[in-house]
Parts: structure tokens; C-alpha cells; sequence
């Protein structure tokens, strides 16, 4: 599962804007994962991130 | 809030903002709405822009202009120099902006021309009736609001959710958003006058670094690297550490700031039924500089003016609205988007022995003229084998 830390993230929308399904948004001050539309786990978020906020807790 | 408006603009930063502006200035009802509680806060940006292209929109001010530049010098991966401006420049070249003051001025220049601005309040959805863009579901202070508007400003930058969200394609392959850290840098030894960029495969993956002063002995200092280069261990935060500890071990670090910038074609097409996207969200920051905020204002000012006509001719249908799309993209700034996308792919996946090579051969030469273009004509000239490897380029010029 996507796990977000964030006290980490900086809130900068760099992953948003590469995902492919929209299933990222950020929202308040945090960004936020709709779990529904993040289908095939692509990892490209956790790759682009400038700050490696966005890791993978396997279930 | 009220139900209904001529235009709304979902985005607070220089494209909303012009775009707003415009509208306002025009006779529309605007809204101008922005989720993030201050208005450029965090700043996402290096701060750089061209004197000339400033000059296009708002005087410059001693309140928002941070630094005063009149060159710019390019860095090779062996340390080699070569000079853009400097003595030859004319008193041209470029500032580095204050850009939490300055997307604030900007706000409040449309917020003086007539527009209604709401921070804090974040669009979630458009509405759409028979599949076209009629307005948008907005949230406040813990309120839902639905907000009609018979055109829809898409300004919402880098995520550009909201044209997405309305059935374009906005998302940016992953080789072509460059990932970005910068840090503002204090007490160091740095040319006050003039913004250095550093070249290397090594360094900066398909990107590139940038030393940008902002006064006496401060400098916005960060790094873009391509999306496929990052990863744990080499993300664009650790590269910029090795950066700093080897040029500026004592420089102390007093913001940190993150931030992706596409680099990417244009979407293909930048308007819809009821809407137009501007600036970073219809994927219009510069493929080889990243810069943004010109293009930004320039396509929502442009925005502001085709959305007044429209609604006045009482047609806004994507037909209608075509002529701003039809605008940017046959004009100047089609053109330069054009040109430098051919020239960031020929560039980009060069490695550190040709890239010395090019600087090596450019470091006797001088250049007034700080274009992309004028830039890339010489590299031509000084290095006649690049004429064989990249030809299309070089007839694109
Ligand atoms: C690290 C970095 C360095 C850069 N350096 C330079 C440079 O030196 N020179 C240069 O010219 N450009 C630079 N850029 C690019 C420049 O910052 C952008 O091109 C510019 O800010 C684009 O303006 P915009 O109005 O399109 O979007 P933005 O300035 O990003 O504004 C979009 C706004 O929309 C808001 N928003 C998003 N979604 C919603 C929603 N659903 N509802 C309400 N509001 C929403 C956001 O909060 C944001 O405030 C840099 C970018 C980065 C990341
Ligand atoms: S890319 Fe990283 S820092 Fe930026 S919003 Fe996404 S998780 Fe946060
Ligand atoms: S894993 Fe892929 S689909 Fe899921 S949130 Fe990240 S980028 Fe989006």
C-alpha cells in the first residue's frame, strides 16, 4: 500500500502531475491518495518524488 | 461566493491571476479562486525572468524584485565558463523576483480590477452539463459551494487536475518532468549580477543546477533532474547536498523548497467547450529552461481577453474559443515552446565528454544575446560535427 509521510513531503504536486490515474491530489496542507483509482501500483510517484515521501508498505 | 459568474479562475498564481485580471478589466464577473491559504506560499519556482518579457506586463518593484542581473554564465562538467551578457548586455538580461510578494501583487492587481478572490477554497470537481465545463464544486472553510461560470479558467499549475478531471489528458510522462530542490543559500561567495547554470550528466541527470542570486551573499540554489533519474539514494534533494557540499560546504540554509516542472510537449489541445487551461497546467513552462511565469502571464492575460470576447459574442463553445489556442501556439511562444522542446531532446542525453566539449569550444567567444536560439546557433558554429548528429535541429533553428 502507498503510505504518504508526511513529515516529509513537501507539497509540491511533482507527483500528482505524473499519475496516471489522478488517484493524487493535494488537499489542505497534505497530499492525499484515493486508494480506488491508484489500481496498478505503477510506483512512478515514488520515483519522482524530489524527497522520497511516497513509500511502499507491502500488505 | 455567489452561484454564478461570467468567468472563474481556478488558481491563484501568475497565470489566474493575469488571467483574472484581464477578465475583470474587460467587464466580466470574475471569481478567482485559490486552495493554498496564502497566495504563493510555498514559492515553487527559482525566481529567474527576462527584463524584456517582464516589461510586457507590470514595472518592475523595488518591493518584489530581488536581484538585478546582467549576465549569465553556463558551466561545463570540468568547471569550464562561458559568458552571456555581462558588458554587452545593455543594461538587459534578468531579475530574480521575490515571488510570494510578487504572485500577491499580481492577486491584488486583479483583486483592484474588479475580481472577486477567495483563498483557502479549493475546487474538487467541474460541473458538467451534456458533457461541457459549466462551473465547479468548490470547498471553503469546511463549505461546499456549487459555482456556475459560462467560461472555466483552468490556472491550477504543475497538478493540473482540472482539465483532467474534465477529460484532458494532462499528464506528464515521467522522462519529462524535471524533479526539482532548491534551497535559499545565505552567506556566500557568489557573483551578485550574475545566475550560473551547471551542466553535467553526472551532477544533474537530464537536468540541470542553478545558482540564482537574491541579494548580498544569498542565492536560490536547486536542481532539475529528469523523473526517470530519481529514486532512492539519487533524488533531486541528495544530488543538490552533493552539490552544496562541494561548492558552498559553509553556505547556510534557510528555506527549503520543492517542485516539479514539466518539460513536456504542450497539451494538444488547450481548450474545451467552456474552458481554457493557461500556464503550467496546459504543460507550458519552457522544455529547456523550465521557466514558466512568462508563459504563464502571457497565456492567461491572453485567456482574460478571448473568454470576454466570447461571452460577449454569446458563443463559448470550444469553436469559439479556439482562437486562444490557435494564438499562443502559431505565435512567438508556439514557436520558441517548438524549437527548444527539439533542442532539449537533442541536448538532454548528452553525456560529460561532449558537454565539454561544447563549453570548451564556446569559452573564447562572447554573446550579447542571451536567447535559446541565438545560443544554440553558436554551438552550432563552434562545433560543425554537432551539423552531422542532430541536422533537423539545426534546420529547425
Ligand atoms: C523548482 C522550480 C523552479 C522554477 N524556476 C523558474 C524560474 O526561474 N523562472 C520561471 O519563469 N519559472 C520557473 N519555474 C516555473 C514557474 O514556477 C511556473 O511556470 C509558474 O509558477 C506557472 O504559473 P501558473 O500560474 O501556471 O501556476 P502556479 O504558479 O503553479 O499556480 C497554480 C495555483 O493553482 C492552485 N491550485 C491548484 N489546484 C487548485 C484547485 N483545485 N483549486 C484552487 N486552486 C488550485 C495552486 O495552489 C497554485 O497556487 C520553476 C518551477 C519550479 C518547480
Ligand atoms: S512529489 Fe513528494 S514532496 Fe512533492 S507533493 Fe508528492 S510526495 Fe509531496
Ligand atoms: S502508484 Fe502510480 S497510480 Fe498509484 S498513486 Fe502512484 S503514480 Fe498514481
Amino acid at each position: 500500500m502507498i503510505h504518504i509521510r508526511r513529515d516529509v513531503c513537501g507539497y509540491c504536486g511533482a507527483c500528482v502531475s505524473v499519475c496516471p490515474r489522478g488517484a493524487l491530489e493535494l488537499i489542505d496542507a497534505y497530499l492525499t491518495v484515493d486508494e480506488t483509482l491508484c489500481k496498478d501500483k505503477c510506483k512512478i510517484c515514488q520515483m519522482v518524488c524530489p524527497l522520497g515521501a511516497i513509500v511502499w508498505e507491502e500488505k | 461566493m455567489k452561484e454564478a459568474y461570467d468567468c472563474l479562475v481556478i488558481g491563484g498564481g501568475p497565470g489566474g491571476a493575469l488571467a483574472a485580471k484581464t477578465a475583470a478589466e474587460k467587464g466580466l464577473s470574475v471569481l478567482l479562486i485559490e486552495k493554498r491559504p496564502a497566495i504563493g506560499a510555498p514559492v515553487r519556482c527559482a525566481e529567474g525572468i527576462g527584463k524584456e518579457a517582464l516589461a510586457e506586463f507590470i514595472e518592475p518593484d523595488p518591493k518584489w524584485v530581488a536581484a538585478d542581473l546582467d549576465k549569465a554564465i553556463l558551466i561545463g562538467p570540468d568547471g569550464t565558463k562561458f559568458t552571456i551578457g555581462g558588458d554587452h548586455a545593455g543594461g538587459k538580461v534578468g531579475y530574480v523576483l521575490d515571488r510570494k510578494v510578487f504572485d500577491r501583487e499580481l492577486v491584488w492587481q486583479a483583486a483592484e480590477a474588479g475580481a472577486e478572490v477567495q483563498v483557502h477554497a479549493r475546487a474538487s470537481a467541474p460541473i458538467m452539463i451534456d458533457g461541457k465545463v459549466s462551473g465547479a464544486i468548490i470547498h471553503q472553510h469546511g463549505q461546499t459551494y456549487e459555482v456556475r461560470a459560462k467560461v472555466v479558467i483552468a490556472a491550477d499549475g504543475v497538478e493540473s487536475k482540472f482539465a483532467k478531471w474534465a477529460g484532458i489528458n494532462t499528464t506528464v510522462p515521467l522522462a519529462e518532468l524535471e524533479t526539482c530542490a532548491q534551497y535559499i543559500l545565505n552567506d556566500i561567495d557568489i557573483d551578485e549580477r550574475a545566475n550560473l547554470f551547471y551542466f553535467s550528466f553526472d551532477a544533474a541527470p537530464w537536468g540541470y543546477i542553478w545558482v540564482f542570486p537574491k541579494g548580498h551573499r544569498c542565492a536560490n540554489v536547486g536542481i532539475g533532474i529528469a523523473g526517470t533519474k530519481s529514486g532512492d539514494g539519487h533524488r533531486a534533494k541528495d544530488y543538490l547536498d552533493r552539490f552544496i557540499a562541494r561548492e558552498f560546504p559553509n553556505g547556510k540554509i534557510t528555506e527549503l523548497i520543492v517542485g516539479g516542472v514539466s518539460a513536456c510537449k504542450p497539451l494538444e489541445s488547450t481548450v474545451a467547450d467552456n474552458l481554457i487551461v493557461v500556464g503550467d497546467a496546459a504543460r507550458l513552462s519552457d522544455p529547456i529552461t523550465g521557466g514558466g511565469i512568462y508563459n504563464a502571464m502571457y497565456t492567461g492575460r491572453l485567456a482574460g481577453e478571448v473568454a470576454a470576447d466570447a461571452i460577449k459574442n454569446g458563443d463559448t463553445s470550444r469553436k469559439a474559443l479556439m482562437i486562444y489556442d490557435k494564438t499562443w501556439r502559431e505565435g512567438s511562444l508556439g514557436h520558441a515552446l517548438a524549437r527548444n522542446y527539439a533542442v532539449k531532446e537533442a541536448f538532454i542525453k548528452m553525456d560529460d565528454n561532449k558537454l565539454n566539449s561544447i563549453i570548451h569550444s564556446m569559452s573564447d567567444l562572447s554573446l550579447d544575446d542571451i536567447s535559446v536560439k541565438a545560443l544554440v546557433k553558436e554551438i552550432f558554429k563552434a562545433n560543425p560535427w554537432l551539423a552531422l548528429e542532430l541536422p533537423r535541429l539545426l534546420r529547425a533553428l
